[in-house]
């Protein structure tokens, strides 16, 4: 089997493979989390939660709380009116309660927040709270809760009858239902792609110290966008922004989970406020698996047209969302469903039309950028898994019915029907190479023979085109908030650097990748380059990290900043070998004469010499510095072609993943070695919802999956060793052509798995995850709804 | 070992002891058991062996799951013991869980329990006044709940070594280390042919006394083949009364139990064989 681990350049200058910068500090157990903040004087906040999904708040009496001798402050809905923050507004429009004041309206709801002296002594006076609730019907399944009549779970928004929350819809519906009504061959296929939760290995927590005497607020938390939490904090609480400072030290893992303000955060200032000392807060696992941002959630009706021939012509799509108790979901102002509009994947249509429908129900809220690139995971697994259906129907291998629809190389840049213009690709390469790297044929006399001997064994495919790297600040905000990233450079003297970054990393290895831009650009070496993020007080403003963004948006504008660098450089060494600028040719690390190699400076010495005595020219200032505030022209397209191989065993219904081919482009490579790790994370998540994951509701509304015993994440022992590939397509507009990797294998990997199972077992639909009873089920032609209790 | 029984003695039901803790300790951190006091037996190294006395096998209460699984001789005897060992939750949990601390939880998952019904273990139980031994039927009297009184301690687990025997387990669980969806193990002693000790043992899907004695009886007297198999597997899937819940639902637990019986009753026949049986 092919390994992709590679031993590490030494240290390029450069791209190139080289160890994380970061490692050796998280390797030694020296990482800096905000649960290894101390303060002197620190106090320790834990959280009430409802132990109901639906109930009326009849009474909070926290008297005996109050009374216990560690309790600093007991806070509930009540104080926090006071203050005007007892609702703040979501990421989406909607407002969120901070403590419930009316109702309480999903399992694990924060109700009150107790300060104490110690952690335990917290979680002790929660005990002493006692809450008395009038219960509600749980609004638990979507499907009932967008009708009329159902149980109205917003009513604290006036006027409000039912569940409803939004309609969306994109493409062009006549053209769609025009090529519909003339197919020669339509197939439909309803599928759910459940709830499941990024479940980081760091869950959330904040400590948030008021100075008193300053003023100044100091938030440590979390958070994957520390500029985005400065700027809603000042908004939403009044609080002047300059005297805001929010620090993202060490994160461990995001997935989207830390990109929005969750109550903890919020009762952890007012905490400090009110006592007026630093107030720390940490969900254990159960309250970050049940409180914080889910993803998916998506039921999805999925129509697909085609020839006799196995030309697709049309896609149309209905979805019901359920979003949970409030909208939170993390996406662009004018994209309630993120960019599922991508669902058109990768292929050549004449029509296409999706209609989205947002719901509430008593579920936890969020539907987050979870490696989804918004929405993108729900998109690629509709289209992919359609696809399939098509080619059961047609009675075609699935690799020639996709390699007869996708995108020519002659097509780009590509306007889809939906609008996306797909920058470039070259997708049947890529689909070539993944079969070629699989052995594809091979694989399918193997399973053609196992089949006569009664062994159930499967390929599946998936070709997905992802849209990252949000985005043009015309059509893209957060909260009014452009998605346009900043970035400083800054050459010192001595030639060392500091780049200064508007995103903050959460395990993607920023510390390495954005060193190596700045190096390609400069000629320092990467380990010369210090790299600073996550501190509101020492970067530029921007959005943060997420929807595979900081490469897209943030290594644009760190590319761009070392270009200006470099201009300017070219100046200064004119200066110096007194020249005119344009008779200098760069190398990277140098300038020298044209003609005359000899004489040249480095960007050491220029450095030097920017800082020093040397006379510059006229308008020229000192130093060597520059920003960029990096606004995208448009989004970038990675695309992939995976091969998944399963074995399942028909009588337990237990699947085995034998081999996962994936073939990735996300254009030039900066650190390979990272992109890998990147995949291979990636790879092992899609095999974990595919066939494990899921947080399901019975129905008294009780999450089924608020713990690690409940909600499975995949082990070594369920990952094959992945072999990758790779095809590189530069984006032709990005300053260094890179399409971003982050979510590109989360993306791309589930309908693979699940088009193999399926395959294995000749069913042609059952929903995720693929458990072996859900498998089981499905041979015996009654798969189970999976976003349900079992029963 | 006095000490901890004078201990257990004094503090009774406000006490609990703490063995690897990996059970214990999980529901303490969750305030599920909020025990008064602790007492530690893990510096009873006295308790930890895994050794042969006369035709038996015998497991100290303390004997850690990586003990059993390094201990040749006991997966030589017992080839279920191994089995079973490599697919209880993972090698971290396996290096401190003890083989006491798992059939005391008596959760109606654990697969020792199952493993122990199926070759008719003993259980030795010790208190200040002195030891009993209870069969592993009566061992168990209830989900989470055991004969062990509460100033009692397990001591040790003794298994009766039978010539020409063999055994298998087999579990199916949705993710590695996580608890069984079902399990079946069995035990099989052939002579002349014919079946002469059959123990089925079955974890998680609600068998009285981990065992199914309807399928047992019916293979007993019966030639070791594909037939009696079917036909044990078959009473087994009948008799189980497993609980839907997101390992599975119902039909299907029911469906696995009889599977993996019938493939833990194939590899124990030829294991069987293969100790000229």
């Amino acid at each position: 089997m092919t390994s992709t681990i590679e031993a590490p350049e030494a240290n390029p200058i450069g791209f190139g493979r080289m160890k994380r910068k970061e490692d050796p500090r998280f390797v030694r157990g020296q990482g800096n989390y905000v649960d290894d903040l101390q303060l002197p004087g620190m106090l320790y906040g834990a959280v009430l939660r409802s132990t109901l999904p639906h109930a009326r708040i009849v009474s909070i009496d926290t008297s005996a709380a109050e009374a216990h001798p560690k309790v600093k402050a007991v806070i509930t809905g009540k104080t926090l009116e006071t203050l005007n923050l007892a609702w703040i507004p979501s990421l989406s429009h909607d407002v969120l309660a901070v403590l419930a004041t009316d109702k309480v309206r999903f399992q694990g709801q924060e109700v009150a927040f107790v300060v104490a002296e110690d952690r335990y002594s917290a979680r002790d006076a929660l005990e002493l709270i006692e809450v008395e609730y009038e219960p509600l019907d749980p609004v638990i399944d979507a499907k009932q809760a967008i009708l009329p009549g159902a149980t109205v779970i917003r009513d604290d928004i006036a006027g409000k009858t039912d569940n409803h929350i939004f309609d969306w819809e994109a493409g062009d519906k006549a053209a769609t239902d025009a090529v519909f009504a003339a197919a020669e061959v339509v197939v439909t296929q309803d599928m759910l792609y459940p709830r499941v939760h990024p479940a980081p290995m760091e869950t959330c927590g904040a400590v948030a110290d008021m100075n008193k005497v300053t003023g100044k607020l100091t938030i440590w938390c979390t958070t994957q966008a520390p500029h985005a939490h400065r700027t809603l904090y000042a908004l939403v609480a009044g609080l002047p922004e300059h005297q805001i400072r929010v620090v993202s030290p060490d994160i461990g893992g995001g997935f989207g989970n830390k990109v929005g303000i969750y109550p903890g955060y919020v009762c952890s200032v007012v905490g400090s406020i009110l006592t007026g000392k630093p107030v720390k807060w940490m969900e254990d696992r159960s309250e970050n698996l049940m409180s914080t941002s889910f993803a998916r959630d998506y039921h999805m009706h999925g129509e697909i047209a085609a020839t006799r021939e196995g030309k697709i012509t049309g896609l149309r799509v209905r979805v019901l969302a359920d979003h949970g108790a409030f909208n939170n979901t993390a996406q662009p102002t004018k994209f309630p469903a993120g960019f599922f509009h991508i669902f058109t994947g990768s292929y050549d249509l004449q029509a296409a039309h999706c209609a989205v429908t947002g719901v509430y129900t008593n579920k936890a809220p969020g539907g987050v950028a979870y490696a989804c690139s918004f929405r993108v995971t729900e998109a690629v697994y509709l289209v992919e898994r359609m696809v399939d259906c098509l080619a059961g129907e047609l009675g075609m291998d699935p690799a020639e019915l996709r390699m007869k629809n996708l995108l020519r190389k002659e097509q780009f840049p590509y306007t889809c029907k939906t609008g996306w213009v797909y920058d470039s690709g070259d997708y049947p390469r890529a689909l070539e190479l993944a079969m070629e790297i699989a052995g594809y044929d091979e694989l399918r006399r193997e399973q053609a023979e196992k089949r006569k001997r009664g062994e159930l064994m499967g390929i599946g495919i998936s070709f997905f085109t992802e849209t990252v790297g949000a985005g043009p600040k015309k059509h893209m905000d957060i909260l009014g908030l452009g998605m346009a990233d900043g970035a400083e450079v800054r050459v010192h003297p001595t030639g060392k650097a500091v780049v200064r970054l508007s995103v903050q990393t959460q395990g993607q290895g920023h510390e390495t990748t954005f060193a190596q831009i700045v190096a390609e650009q400069l000629g320092i070496p990467p380990l010369d380059i210090d790299v600073v993020h996550g501190d509101t007080d020492n970067t530029p403003f921007g959005l943060g990290t997420y929807g595979s963004r900081s490469t897209p948006v943030s290594g644009a504008a760190v590319a761009v900043a070392a270009q200006r660098v470099r201009d300017k450089a070219r100046i200064v060494a004119s200066a110096m070998l007194e020249v005119s600028p344009d008779d200098l040719e760069w190398e990277k690390g140098r300038f020298f004469v044209k003609g005359d190699p000899s004489a040249s400076k480095t960007i050491q010495e220029i450095a030097l010499g920017a800082h020093g005595t040397v006379e510059l020219p006229e308008g020229v200032e000192g130093h060597l510095d520059a920003d960029c505030v990096y606004d995208p022209p448009n989004l970038t397209f990675p695309f992939g072609a995976y091969i998944c191989v399963v074995d399942v065993d028909r009588g337990t219904g237990v699947v085995k993943v034998r081999r996962f081919i994936a073939v990735d482009d996300c254009g030039p490579r900066i650190n390979p070695m990272i992109v890998d790790g990147q995949i291979h994370g990636g790879l092992a998540d899609g095999v974990g919802m595919a066939l494990m994951e899921v947080i399901a509701f019975d129905k008294e509304g009780n999450c089924l999956g608020g713990s690690f015993m409940d909600y499975l994440l995949p082990t070594s022992l369920e990952c094959p060793s992945w072999e990758l590939g790779m095809t590189v397509t530069p984006s032709p507009h990005h300053p260094i052509g890179v399409k971003g990797i982050g979510e590109s294998a989360t993306v791309g990997s589930p309908p693979a798995v699940v088009n193999a199972v399926l395959d294995a077992i000749g069913v042609r639909h059952a929903d995720m995850p693929l458990t072996p009873a859900q498998v089981w089920r499905a041979m015996q032609g009654t798969p189970l709804r999976t976003d349900l209790a079992i029963e | 070992m006095d000490n901890a029984l004078a201990l257990l003695e004094r503090h009774g039901s406000e006490s609990r002891i703490i063995a690897g803790g990996h059970s214990l300790l999980p529901m303490m951190k969750l305030r599920l058991a909020r025990p008064e006091v602790l007492i530690d037996i893990n510096d009873l190294g006295d308790l930890s062996y895994v050794r042969r006395d006369g035709d038996e096998l015998c497991l100290g209460a303390m004997a850690r799951h990586r003990d059993l699984l390094n201990s040749h001789e006991a997966g030589t005897l017992f080839p279920i013991l191994h089995d079973a060992e490599r697919v209880i939750a993972d090698p971290i949990v396996r290096n401190r869980g003890t083989v006491g601390g798992s059939i005391c939880q008596a959760d109606p998952s654990e697969d020792l329990s199952a493993v122990f019904a199926a070759l008719r273990a003993t259980a030795v139980i010790g208190s200040s006044k002195g030891t009993r031994k209870v069969a592993m039927d009566d061992f168990h009297i209830g989900p989470y709940s055991t004969a062990v009184g509460p100033a009692e301690m397990l001591l040790e687990v003794r298994i009766p070594v039978q010539h020409g025997s063999g055994s298998a387990y087999e579990k199916v669980e949705r993710r590695a280390g996580d608890w069984a969806i079902a399990a079946a193990g069995a035990a099989l002693r052939v002579e002349g042919g014919s079946v002469s000790y059959a123990g089925i043992g079955l974890a998680a899907v609600g068998a009285e006394h981990f065992r199914c004695a309807r399928a047992e009886a019916s293979l007993l007297g019966q030639r070791a083949s594909e037939e009696s198999f079917s036909e044990a597997a078959r009473l087994v899937s009948e008799s189980v009364n497993p609980v839907a819940d997101q390992r599975g639902p119902e039909d299907y637990k029911r469906h696995l139990a009889g599977e993996l019986t019938l493939r833990a009753l194939r590899r124990a026949a030829a294991r069987a064989e293969g100790q000229g049986g």
